[in-house]
C-alpha cells in the first residue's frame, strides 16, 4: 500500500504542473483472458499498469487488435479483468457485486461511442435524461439538467428531435451531453470522431477540450489517430495487449 | 416513475410499428372479443329469461300428457323404439274435469289456481276490407289470472261466460286499432268475425287488453303481428267440436308449497288414472326446470366458446412472446447502451415486461370494445336487451395483464441478462 502511494507521488511529481494530484483511477497488473479454462484460452491484456489523475485528458492509442477496446471495457466496468486490481475514484471495483456495477457505471462513468448509440425513437432531451432516470433523479430536476447540458453542447434548439432527424455531429454532441448527465468522474470516449468528417470531428474535439478546461473533467480518449492523440496531455500507446509507451504533450 | 416512462416508451414503440403491433395483438383481440361477446349474450339472455320467467311465474307447474316410453322394443344396442309407435291421442286419454275436481279436493291447500288453455286455431279477424291476424285460445279464469293481462277497456271473462260457453272474446288493442280505428267504445259489444279456414265464427268483444310489445320474440312487421283472442274455454271446445277434457294445464302453487315434492305428488295422483292406459301417462314440469335447462345449455355454449377463446389467447400470448424476442434481438444495441448508461438488469426486465403488458392490454381493450359491439349486436338480433357483463370486462383486463407478464417474462429476462459488451458490439 505504501509502495503504491510512493509510486503515485513519484508520478505526480514529474507530472505536468508538478503539484500533487489525486488519483482518479488505477489499474494494477490487469490481465484479461477470453475462453478461460478452455483449450483455446486467449490472453489479450498481459498485466497492465495505468494511473489516471483527476482532471487529466489522456489518450490511449493503438492499432486494432492492440487490446484498447478491451481495456476501455474494463475501465468502463462493462467487463471484469481476469486478474489484477482496479480502483476507480477510491472504489475497489473488484469487490463490487454485479448488482452494484450498474450503479457505478451510472454515477461514475460517461460513455461516448463511435456509433453514438442514442436510443432510437427517443428525443435528444429524453436521451440525455436516461442516465438520470436510471439514477433515480426526480423528473423536474432531470429535465432542467438535460436542457442545461444540451445548451452546453449547443443542441438546445434541437432537443425535441429524434436521433434519426439529427446529423452525425449533432448525435455525437447529444451523446456527450448524455455522458455528462450524472456528472461522472471520467468520460470514456471510444473513437468519438471515427464516424465523422474532419470538420465535425474538430467540433467534437473542441467540446472535449472545453469540458476538460472549464469543468476540469477527467477524459480518456481511445483512438487510433496519432493526430487526435497529440492534442491530449498524455498519450498511452498500446500494442499486443501491453502498454508500450507513454508520452506527454510537448507544448504546454 | 420508471414505470410511467416505460409505458410511454412502449406506446411510442407500438405507434412506430402499427402493422406489426396489430398482427401481434390479433390473437389477444380475437380471444378477448369472443369472451366478452359470449359473456354479453349470456348475461343478457340470463337476465331477460330470468325476468320473463319470473313474470310468467317460475313456480308454475305444467301438467301434461306424455307418450309412455317404457315397454318399447329394445334393440341389441340398447336403443329404445316404441315411444314413436304409440297411437295418436284420443279423447279417452284426456285429463277430465272429474280428475281436476278430485285433484282440487285432494290438494286444495297447495293449489292457488289451475290454468287451462286450449287453442281454437288461428286465422284473421275481418271487417269488410279490414283484417287482423289472430290466434284464438280458449282459457279458464285461472289462465287470465296468471298471465296478468292489462285491461284497457271492458271486462275480463267471467264465471258465467265460462259456464255457459258464451261466444264472447277479449281482444288486443292492436286488433281494435286495425278493425275499429282504435275506437274502444265502438269495438266493445260489437261482433268480430273470425275467419279460420274460410269458416266464420262470430264473437262479441267484451274486453280489450294491452298487447305486450316486449313479448315479441322475432321482430315482425306491424301488419303481420298475430294477437291472441281469448275465449271462454267451453266456447273454444265447442268451436273445436271436441269433448270435455284437456291435454295439459298449469298449476299455480300456493305460497310456501314445496314444488319439488308437490311435483311428485301430482305425478303420482294423476298416473293412478293412467295405469291401464298403455300409451299415455302424466308428466309434470316446472318453469324452474325449463329455466335451469336453458341456463345449462347457455353455459355449455359459453364453455365451448371460452375454450376457443382460451386457445386463441394462448396462441396470441405465444405471438406476443415471439414478437418480444424479435424486438429484443433488434434492439440489442439499445439494451447494451442502456446498460452502459447504468440501467440495472431489473430495469431492463421491467421495460420489456411493461412493453409486453402494454401490447396485451391494448389488444385487450380493442377486444373488449369489439366484443361489446358484437355481443350487443347479437343480443339485439335475438330481440333482447343487451346487458354487458362487468365481471367479464374486469376479468379480460386482468387476464391481458397476466398474459403480458407470463409471455413477456422470458424475453425480458433474456434481455436483462445480456452482457453489455456483447450487446454493444452487436451488429
Amino acid at each position: 500500500m505504501s509502495n503504491m502511494l510512493n509510486h503515485a507521488a513519484d508520478t505526480a511529481n514529474d507530472g505536468a504542473g508538478g503539484t500533487n494530484r489525486e488519483i482518479m483511477l488505477e489499474l494494477k497488473n490487469i490481465r484479461k483472458s477470453f475462453y478461460v479454462n478452455q483449450p483455446n484460452e486467449l490472453e489479450v491484456l498481459h498485466g497492465l499498469d495505468l494511473k489516471v489523475y483527476k482532471g487529466e485528458f489522456i489518450s490511449i492509442v493503438g492499432a486494432s487488435g492492440s487490446g484498447k477496446t478491451t481495456l476501455m471495457n474494463i475501465i468502463g466496468i462493462l467487463d471484469r479483468p481476469t486478474d489484477g486490481c482496479y480502483h476507480l475514484d477510491g472504489l475497489d471495483v473488484e469487490k463490487a457485486k454485479d448488482k452494484e456495477l450498474s450503479k457505478i457505471r451510472n454515477k461514475k462513468i460517461g460513455f461516448v461511442f463511435q456509433t453514438y448509440n442514442l436510443v432510437a425513437r427517443t428525443s435528444a432531451l429524453k436521451n440525455v435524461e436516461l442516465p438520470m432516470l436510471y439514477g433515480g433523479m426526480a423528473k423536474k430536476e432531470r429535465n432542467r439538467r438535460a436542457k442545461e447540458l444540451l445548451s452546453l453542447v449547443e443542441m438546445e434548439d434541437r432537443m425535441s428531435h429524434n436521433p434519426d432527424e439529427l446529423s452525425g455531429g449533432q448525435k455525437q454532441r447529444v451523446a456527450i451531453a448524455r455522458a455528462m448527465a450524472n456528472d461522472p468522474s471520467i468520460i470514456l470516449a471510444d473513437e468519438p470522431t471515427g464516424a465523422l468528417d474532419s470538420k465535425t470531428g474538430r467540433m467534437i474535439m473542441d467540446i472535449f477540450h472545453k469540458l476538460h478546461k472549464e469543468q476540469n473533467k477527467t477524459i480518456i480518449l481511445i483512438t487510433h489517430s496519432e493526430e487526435l492523440a497529440a492534442e491530449t496531455e498524455r498519450i498511452i500507446t498500446m500494442k499486443d495487449g501491453e502498454i508500450t509507451g507513454e508520452r506527454r504533450k510537448e507544448t504546454c | 416513475m420508471l414505470i410511467a416512462e416505460n409505458i410511454l416508451l412502449a406506446l411510442t414503440g407500438l405507434k412506430s410499428n402499427k402493422m406489426r403491433a396489430f398482427l401481434t395483438m390479433l390473437g389477444i383481440i380475437i380471444g378477448i372479443a369472443s369472451v366478452i361477446a359470449i359473456m354479453t349474450v349470456g348475461n343478457s339472455l340470463n337476465t331477460s329469461v330470468a325476468s320473463s320467467m319470473h313474470e310468467m311465474g317460475a313456480d308454475n307447474l305444467t301438467v301434461g300428457l306424455k307418450k309412455k316410453s317404457n315397454g318399447g322394443e329394445v334393440t341389441a344396442e340398447g336403443m329404445r323404439f316404441g315411444a314413436g309407435n304409440r297411437r295418436a291421442m284420443t279423447e279417452q286419454d284426456y285429463i277430465t274435469d272429474e280428475m281436476l275436481d278430485a285433484f282440487k279436493d285432494a290438494y286444495g291447500e297447495k293449489i292457488d289456481t289451475l290454468s287451462i288453455s286450449e287453442s281454437a286455431g288461428s286465422g284473421t279477424a275481418e271487417d269488410g276490407q279490414l283484417s287482423a291476424n289472430v290466434s284464438m285460445t280458449g282459457v279458464n279464469e285461472g289462465y287470465l289470472e296468471i298471465n296478468k293481462l292489462t285491461l284497457l277497456a271492458g271486462r275480463s271473462l267471467t264465471e258465467r261466460d265460462q259456464k255457459e260457453g258464451r261466444k264472447v272474446a277479449v281482444v288486443s288493442n292492436k286488433l281494435v286499432d286495425k278493425l275499429f280505428g282504435g275506437d274502444y267504445d265502438a269495438a266493445l259489444e260489437n261482433t268480430v268475425d273470425i275467419n279460420i279456414g274460410n269458416r266464420y265464427y262470430g264473437y262479441t268483444i267484451v274486453g280489450i287488453y294491452k298487447y305486450d310489445e316486449d313479448a315479441v320474440f322475432m321482430s315482425e312487421s306491424e301488419e303481420d303481428i298475430v294477437t291472441e283472442v281469448y275465449l271462454p274455454l267451453k266456447a273454444a271446445k265447442s268451436q273445436n267440436h271436441s269433448e270435455e277434457g284437456y291435454t295439459q294445464f298449469t298449476v299455480v302453487t300456493a305460497a310456501g308449497t314445496d314444488n319439488n315434492s308437490f311435483m311428485e305428488d301430482i305425478k303420482y295422483f294423476f298416473n293412478v288414472y293412467y295405469t291401464r292406459n298403455e300409451n299415455y301417462e302424466i308428466n309434470v314440469t316446472s318453469m324452474k326446470d325449463m329455466m335451469e335447462e336453458m341456463t345449462k345449455m347457455l353455459s355449455t355454449i359459453s364453455i365451448a366458446i371460452s375454450i376457443i377463446a382460451g386457445i386463441s389467447l394462448l396462441v396470441g400470448g405465444i405471438g406476443v412472446m415471439n414478437i418480444m424476442l424479435v424486438s429484443i434481438t433488434e434492439r440489442t444495441r439499445e439494451i447494451g447502451t442502456r446498460k452502459a448508461l447504468g440501467a440495472s438488469n431489473g430495469s431492463i426486465r421491467l421495460q420489456f415486461i411493461t412493453e409486453a403488458i402494454v401490447i396485451c392490454l391494448t389488444g385487450g381493450f380493442i377486444g373488449i370494445v369489439l366484443g361489446l359491439l358484437l355481443g350487443t349486436a347479437a343480443t339485439s338480433l335475438l330481440g333482447y336487451e343487451a346487458a354487458a357483463s362487468m365481471g367479464s370486462i374486469v376479468f379480460s383486463v386482468g387476464f391481458s395483464v397476466l398474459i403480458g407478464v407470463f409471455f413477456g417474462y422470458y424475453p425480458a429476462n433474456k434481455a436483462a441478462k445480456m452482457s453489455p459488451i456483447e450487446a454493444l458490439r452487436y451488429e
